[in-house]
């Protein structure tokens, strides 16, 4: 049933229809009203967990591996500074490949101090083992929910994921949002069943010492099993759709790429904002057309290639930079069209909660269009 | 340099709520730096997150605005590589004795040579009210719908605990008392920490039926119990009454401390 909600009640309800067991999250903007909805929730019996007031996102995640490692359904939801404090627990949960799913409500990282939106903060945590979803509205951020708990605990796949939406842009907007009912929910998600879990019964122990002899095989099977995520993924979103209707079936989306010259990628709530510019420059006859990507881990590498056969030049927008190289996904955007002949340029932009406006898609598309690029988008040279 | 010559009147209007008592806390820190004779040259003030933290934007001299919870361990590195430096951290309950808490016990066991000042409003004020470690039980927030079911943490008797030469507490009602001990925090070599019990009227008063800024006072004025008399009660074998905090100084002693220059 169609609803308007706040992005962060929707996703609230979403995690309230996964049936989570134990949740821990502590305070922080812009994530604090998915948290606040689900402390009620839980203190109105609607749902049938714990919920933590831990005293830092430390310990938030903390709980949540050991609620997970003890055969629970965990979530967690965060950003930024509470993701960065998150960073030991990140690679130890998917370390010891113990499913949950958590919300990032994407936020700037510090210093200077700032509350509004980038993608730096996961893009910090990409090589951490957790799969990473990007949503373009809420609708996506809703179903993403779905889907990820379903491929976390998949026993193919075992590995914690990130539902990543922008703070404040989606977190704290309204919108129409498609909310499922209870049953239809439990037709698509069944209830956790750990693949190994702590049980006095059949002791094991976890997060033990690995030798040089054993190190890299673990790591090994956690990249394996990331590469099971991205196929994982595309079933249930398939699945997801002949549930719900709307198809997640693949780890990137295209619009109007076909006849494209110039293809613009980018991930998030952007993606709306490029979707109403690529209309328009296609309206004034450019062939402009965007590639959207849901998922940043596991890499859509070959997805990327098979949709960007056609194009000459590709734009790549990124909310997020690696210092001392460029935007995360135009590094790796790059690489797997290294040799197609493709124009790969970078754009770093929209840093810090600075807008994106139509107007700044169609100037990236003048600049890529030039072979301008690889550079920080947008700066206020009279501030520098 | 008077109270006055340390604010940055240029940053004004400040963000806090109307009715909210951080700025009793900063006036009173100021005055008591005042009356220390301390100039800009020699003094920094420390803070890590929430609306306490806010205040050294608002003071002319140089500041160190860290991440959450962490004021004490960037003052900690302040302190030593630079022992002359008079060292003022503004924290809350929320930076203090949840994210922060490690860091507390250990400044204390150290007892490394500043004054903590905690604005404790019992609530995460910034982030729009929910519970703390010091949020009452039976308190309603965001996260406690209900009533917090959650024993709380006396941050005053923790410092006492684990090793500081200096606490004191008061609410933001005593000011006078509050700028007296502050101004003895700051001349005790050592770590001190002044608890400074304050008004939220924004996210704790108008959930707890304490609607108005005077009632939230109120309500502390008539909660706090004198330190010398909770120990005649105890004398006396009296009870001590229930929902009281203490206030008074706690402990002034001379452990050795740690950033006191020789």
């Amino acid at each position: 049933m169609l609803k308007i909600t706040e992005g962060s009640y929707a996703v609230a309800e979403a995690v309230k229809l996964c049936r989570p067991q134990v949740i821990a999250a502590y305070p922080i903007t812009p994530q604090t009203h998915i948290v606040e909805a689900l402390a009620e929730m839980v203190a109105n019996c609607e749902i049938d967990g714990e919920y933590i007031t831990v005293e830092s996102e430390f310990s938030a995640l903390s709980a949540c591996l050991g609620a997970s490692a003890a055969g629970s359904r965990a979530y967690s939801a965060t950003t930024s500074q509470g993701l960065a404090l998150m960073f030991e627990v990140c690679f130890n949960m998917a370390g010891l490949r113990l499913p949950m799913v958590m919300t990032i409500a994407n936020r700037a990282l510090g210093a200077p101090l700032s509350i509004w939106n980038d993608h730096q903060d996961t893009i910090s945590l990409r090589d951490s083992g957790w799969f990473q979803l990007y949503a373009e509205d809420n609708q996506e951020a809703t179903d993403l929910h779905f889907i990820a708990y379903k491929v976390s605990e998949d026993h193919n796949v075992l590995l914690p994921g990130m539902v990543c939406f922008d703070g404040f842009i989606l977190s704290h907007t309204y919108e129409p949002v498609d909310m499922p009912v209870q049953e239809e929910v439990d037709g698509y998600l069944p209830p956790f069943t750990p693949y190994h879990r702590l049980d006095a019964g059949d002791p094991i122990s976890m997060g033990m010492y690995a030798t040089p002899e054993y190190y890299m095989e673990f790591r090994y099977q956690i990249q394996q099993a990331m590469e099971q995520a991205g196929k994982t993924l595309v079933a249930a979103g398939k699945e997801f759709s002949e549930h719900f209707g709307r198809d997640y079936g693949s780890l990137v989306e295209g619009y109007r790429l076909d006849g494209a010259d110039t293809a613009l990628i980018a991930m998030g709530s952007v993606c709306g904002t490029i979707k109403d510019a690529v209309d328009e420059m296609r309206d004034a006859g450019r062939k402009v057309g965007l590639l959207k990507l849901r998922a940043f881990r596991p890499f859509p590498e070959r997805e990327i290639v098979a949709a960007l056969n056609n194009v000459n030049t590709v734009a790549v927008l990124d909310k997020n930079i690696s210092l001392g190289n460029s935007g995360a996904a135009g590094t790796e955007v790059k690489a797997a069209l290294a040799g197609s002949g493709i124009t790969v340029l970078d754009y770093v932009i929209g840093l810090g909660g600075r807008d994106v406006r139509k107007r700044d898609i169609a100037r990236v598309v003048d600049l890529a269009e030039k072979g301008e690029g690889d550079m920080f988008y947008g700066l206020r040279t009279e501030v520098l | 340099m008077s109270a006055a010559d340390w604010q940055r009147i240029d940053r004004l209007p400040n963000i806090y709520c109307a009715g909210c008592g951080n700025g009793s806390v900063i006036n009173c820190t100021l005055a008591a730096v005042e009356e220390m004779g301390w100039t800009r040259e020699n003094t920094v003030f420390i803070s890590g997150i929430g609306c306490s933290s806010r205040a050294p934007g608002y003071i002319l001299t140089d500041s160190l605005h860290t991440t959450h919870g962490r004021a004490l361990a960037f003052a900690t590195g302040v302190k030593l590589a630079n022992p002359a430096l008079n060292v003022v951290v503004f924290t809350g309950d929320g930076d203090l004795a949840a994210i922060g808490g490690n860091h507390f016990i250990h400044a204390c066991r150290r007892n490394v040579d500043m004054t903590a000042i905690c604005m404790n409003n019992q609530i995460y004020g910034m982030t729009g009210g929910q519970g703390s470690p010091t949020t009452p039980r039976g308190a309603i927030s965001t996260t406690t719908p209900y009533g917090s079911a959650e024993p709380v943490f006396d941050l005053a008797e923790l410092a006492v605990a684990a090793g500081a030469n200096h606490v004191a507490r008061w609410t933001s009602y005593h000011v006078k008392e509050l700028m007296a001990a502050i101004a003895t925090g700051l001349q005790t070599p050592g770590f001190s920490l002044v608890e400074v019990m304050t008004q939220c009227p924004t996210n704790y008063g108008r959930r707890n039926r304490l609607r108005q800024v005077s009632d939230m006072i109120e309500h502390l004025r008539t909660h706090a119990l004198l330190v010398q008399k909770r120990d005649r009660l105890i004398r006396e074998g009296k009870p001590i009454p229930e929902g009281m905090f203490v206030v008074g100084e706690l402990v002034r002693r001379h452990r050795p401390a740690m950033g006191v220059r020789a």
